[in-house]
């Protein structure tokens, strides 16, 4: 069994991963995890990314081994939907108090293991460690194995303290209690060639439930789903699939990867977001299907399904063009990749005035400038004010994104609608994108803007907060200017490398001095990328927008 | 006398209970221009703020010191240096409220000792106003954390006075408790200031959470009361404490200024209502306003309609125990039985609930006390929306958070007004169950046993 630390490497070291695989051996062991900053970090933490990784399990009880903030303040907060058991919702923790701190929290932990198959017999318990019990020593999976013993049943340890690292460390670790504990420790009843694994979809308000009939329909079975809707002993015997989709995220890559390495399972990275997209990947499974020993017609079918679908989508879609003509849209996500819903709401005929591209990799945004065009407005990361800004400038009529941004437009009486994984409507699928279009043309011709527009009687139309913020911007940005002082202290405050500690002074600096073209030569010059490399897509930002670099003479 | 019993599970089964840091952190969240923050692992605060976000469905400014493996086992004074100087000057508050949590207290971290290297180090913080409360994860709630945030910030904000000072006999101070609303306080503000009286609440999520646009974007809490007006709180004739976890910070506030203070512990129903009128009008020389009066009619009116639906039912309550005293109180008064209760934390009004037992338990300690007493009302908060649908019995939700419904910043217990509306909210919902689960059939009379059945089965 390998240590907490020991696992961390491994997960860093993800060759899996095309963002890791262009690291150098130093950056690699660094991991993929960006420095957090105190006082300026927003996030879950590595037991939140575990939690929400396994908690879609429908019949497992999960139980949180900690004080009462990690489970009390946030269970059941997730809206992943179950065919069957509820017992996922069901929110269980050993809830330490004082005295376990002082003598140790294991026998609580055992005993609470006990209450659980005792009270509700699930198939098998998955235990969550979280920072405090593991400061203090609590060896979780010394009792989660003396527990298994003498109950019979599998308790899974998940080894994900929340200070160990973010979100996104905290669902490959979860991945990692898998394959350890659990993948391949029983068999199916039976096989078929049209067997498959699902990695990394968590079907929120039910949404993969938008797709499943059209594999139902292809004679597709999914063997195992990880872990929406997903059900203990098929996650076990999930290692007998022919082929696997790992869904968007790279959330659990590791699993899709070592699963490869250890059972011969091909998989892809597709996703069902976009008609596009979702073709491309019923193509996917089929192809890698076949090629795994299923029947050639396979694909026929799968080609009639996809030509049948698409036909339905796009004529649904079609009903919205009169409605969307001259329809501006701001598109602000980093969930779902801002690509696959640029073709659609293009086809519905809207005109997307910016698209934030945070999380997208480079192909990402490759793929944006040849849907938008060369001069598409990419936005890495913004203030509320800086986001409000865009919208008046742009003139979007409604925005898109992920809730965190809502109160923005929402204050500004704009129409906004969410698409990031708080949203209450299922969005997958062709089905999803027509529903999309439905609620971007809800949003859009709501009566009530034009009234949350108007001015009060007694107020001044001219002077709402918002001319008066745009004002507040837009002197702030005048007097920055004018004053070649406050200018440079603004060009020294903008951290461009984190890791590092570089300004976007300096580099613009470095770049002008010596009339740097590349990344490396802005390393070289000012150690900028130098740690983590995350701001490498920011280095490039500012390299496109500086003069055509001119050789100073003296050198 | 209610006998009060901890439950003995070693699991804690769907929580009723929240933790104290962000109890802490919600009373920072009442003061203007603030930064709450959480000194612990980043999951500490990203936890608290989508509970509060989702219960608000407002922006809530929170932020965490970020501490990593390696800085709890080291200390966090860096890290704690490192916030305040970002908050500092990126958000440019007007204070920065701090909450330990268990992660750092395991380690036992001396964040006032990190303070006063800190503001030695940075001078533009020598005065800057940062309020520090020691609240870990692993003892207390989350009304334990309110309790304790604003007893300090009363120790730490109010300018002591002498007691022989003179006082404006105008202004008067209230210290709610964390189960009253943004909506609840700004309806005790207008009956406080219908007697001419001008109150300075502390704190004051009306102006911060109350869902008002603000006039430019800030990070901070975009309203509430000013460190300034704190300041001076010394200078107000009385102190109005609302809920028995105020009596801590009204204590602090009359040992530093010797401001006499009131503590009511109920304000919700016609008793305790009538004592708080009476009291603002003594304070005041005022007569209680016409307005009041025709209130006071509208709920006894209310009392009368409703008590139909309420009396005889049978109440299973879970909530924090100043929540769980108010309203239990005020339904007992309606003729209800409060057949199980149970709470998160000790509190000296808990052995004054009108029931045989208290439980410091959790939620499916109330599922099966409710099923096996056979309730037909469930009050408690938002989680408790599986067990209700499971018992299938009126669910009326009640405290914090409520995030499956809208407008939770706005539910109304408190004066003649609020408790009118609440009677009969709780009788439409025993009206409409009825509707729905309990027509009568030609075999609900039936006979089937020696016995003569007197009470239909719609009512259990």
């Amino acid at each position: 069994m390998s240590s907490l630390s020991a696992t961390i490497q491994d997960v860093f070291n993800e060759p899996g991963c095309g963002k890791n695989a262009n690291k150098t051996e130093a950056e690699r062991k660094k991991g993929c995890t960006k420095q957090l900053q105190p006082g300026g970090a927003a996030g879950g933490c590595a037991f939140d990314g575990a939690k929400i990784a396994l908690q879609p399990f429908t019949d497992v009880a999960h139980l949180v081994h900690g004080p009462i903030a990690c489970e009390g303040n946030s269970w059941d907060n997730r809206g992943s939907a179950s065919s069957g058991s509820d017992l996922w919702r069901r929110s269980f923790t050993t809830d330490m108090n004082e005295t376990d701190i002082v003598f140790g929290g294991e026998k609580r932990l055992y005993k609470a293991i006990r209450e659980v198959i005792e009270k509700y017999d699930p198939p098998a318990i998955f235990v969550y460690q979280t920072c405090v019990p593991a400061m203090i020593g609590d060896d979780i999976n010394a009792v989660c194995k003396a527990a298994a013993t003498k109950f019979g049943k599998p308790v899974i340890p998940v080894n994900s303290p929340g200070f160990v690292g973010p979100k996104n460390l905290g669902n490959k670790l979860a991945g990692e209690a898998l394959l350890e504990h659990v993948i391949g420790t029983e068999e199916p009843d039976y096989t078929t060639p049209y067997d498959i694994n699902i990695i990394g979809e968590y079907n929120l308000s039910g949404e993969f439930w938008q797709i499943k009939p059209l594999l139902d329909e292809l004679g597709i079975r999914i063997l195992s789903c990880i872990s929406g809707d997903g059900k203990y002993r098929e996650l076990a015997y999930s290692h007998r699939a022919k082929a696997a989709m790992m869904v968007c995220s790279k959330a659990m890559i590791n699993v899709a990867r070592k699963m490869e390495e250890r059972y011969g399972i091909p998989y892809f990275e597709g996703s069902f977001y976009g008609i596009q997209d979702s073709s491309d990947s019923l193509r996917e499974i089929a192809r890698l299907l076949i090629e795994r020993g299923a029947p050639a017609e396979l694909m026929d079918r799968t080609e009639a399904v996809i030509a049948r679908e698409e036909a339905r989508a796009w004529a649904a879609i079609a009903r919205f063009k009169p409605r969307f003509k001259d329809k501006k849209v701001l598109l602000i996500t980093g969930g779902v990749k801002s690509w696959s819903v640029v073709a659609a709401l293009q086809e519905a005929g809207l005109e997307i005035v910016g698209t934030s591209v945070k999380k997208s990799t480079k192909e990402d945004k490759e793929r944006i400038k040849e849907l938008m065009g060369q001069d598409a407005h990419m936005i890495e990361d913004m203030t509320p004010r800086e986001m409000y800004k865009m919208l008046k400038d742009a003139r979007a009529d409604i925005m898109l994104s992920g809730g965190k941004s809502q109160f923005v437009a929402l204050k500004a009486a704009m129409p906004w609608l969410d698409i990031n994984q708080e949203r209450s409507h299922a969005y997958m699928g062709y089905i999803g994108m027509v529903t999309l279009m439905e609620q971007i043309e809800k949003a859009l011709y709501n009566p009530m803007w034009a009234q949350l527009r108007k001015a009060a009687p007694w107020d001044d139309a001219g002077v709402n907060w918002q001319t008066k913020a745009m004002a507040q911007m837009d002197a702030q940005a005048a007097e920055i200017a004018a004053d070649p002082v406050r200018a440079e202290e603004t060009r020294r405050a903008r951290k461009i490398c984190h890791c590092k500690t570089v300004d976007l002074g300096s580099i613009e600096d470095a770049v002008a001095a010596h009339g740097l073209s590349t990344v490396d030569g802005v390393k070289q010059h000012t150690n900028a990328s130098g740690g983590c490399g995350a701001c490498k897509g920011r280095i490039e930002d500012i390299l496109a927008a500086q003069p055509a670099p001119v050789l100073q003479a003296a050198e | 006398m209610a006998i009060v019993t901890t439950s003995k599970k070693a699991c804690s089964v769907n929580p009723l209970k929240m933790s104290q840091p962000i109890g802490g952190s919600f009373a920072f969240m009442g003061l203007r221009g603030a930064m709450p923050l959480l000194h612990g692992s980043q999951g500490c605060t990203s936890f608290g703020l989508t509970l509060f976000v989702r219960h608000f469905k407002e922006a809530v400014p929170m932020q965490t010191t970020a501490m990593s493996e390696v800085a709890t086992v080291l200390g966090g004074s860096e890290n704690v240096e490192q916030a305040i100087l970002n908050i500092y000057n990126r958000t440019k508050p007007e204070i920065i409220g701090i909450n330990s949590t268990g992660v750092t207290e395991t380690k036992g971290d001396d964040v006032e000792g990190f303070i006063r290297l800190i503001r030695q180090k940075h001078p533009q913080l020598e005065k800057f106003p940062l309020v520090y409360v020691s609240t870990p994860d692993f003892k207390d709630a989350f009304q334990d954390g309110w309790e304790k945030t604003v007893a300090r910030m009363v120790e730490v904000l109010v300018d002591p006075v002498e007691a022989e000072a003179v006082r404006d006999p105008a202004r008067v101070n209230v210290l709610p408790g964390c189960h009253l609303t943004p909506g609840d306080l700004d309806e005790l503000r207008t009956i406080i200031e219908d007697f001419g009286l001008r109150p300075s609440f502390l704190p004051d999520l009306a102006g911060s959470l109350d869902g008002h646009i603000p006039d430019e974007f800030t990070p901070t809490t975009i309203g509430g009361i000013g460190v300034d007006e704190i300041a001076t709180m010394g200078q107000a004739a009385w102190t109005i404490a609302i809920g028995a976890q105020m009596q801590r910070a009204a204590e602090a506030m009359q040992q530093r200024t010797g401001v006499p203070f009131r503590l009511f512990e109920r304000l919700c129903g016609l008793i305790p209502n009538d004592e708080f009128i009476a009291f603002l009008s003594e304070i005041s020389g005022r007569p209680v306003p016409a307005k009041y009066r025709r209130q006071r009619g509208q709920l006894a009116d209310a009392m009368l309609d409703t008590h139909f639906h309420i009396g005889g039912r049978k109440l299973a309550i879970g909530a924090e125990p100043d929540l769980l005293f108010d309203l239990s109180s005020m339904l007992h008064e309606m003729g209800a039985e409060v057949a199980v209760a149970v709470t998160t934390t000790a509190s000296p009004v808990l052995e004054r609930v009108r029931t045989q037992e208290v439980l410091i338990g959790d939620l499916e300690d109330l599922e099966e006390l409710a099923k096996a007493r056979d309730c037909d009302l469930l009050i408690t908060h938002s989680h408790g929306r599986q067990a209700a649908s499971r018992l299938k019995i009126p669910f009326y939700r009640a405290g914090f958070p409520m995030f499956d419904r809208l407008g939770a910043g706005h539910q109304l217990s408190v004066g003649y007004r609020g408790t009118r509306d609440l009677v009969f909210d709780l009788a439409n919902l025993v009206v409409a169950d009825r509707e729905a689960n309990h027509q009568p059939t030609p075999e609900t009379w039936r006979s089937t046993d020696s016995g003569l059945q007197v009470v239909p089965p719609q009512l259990h």
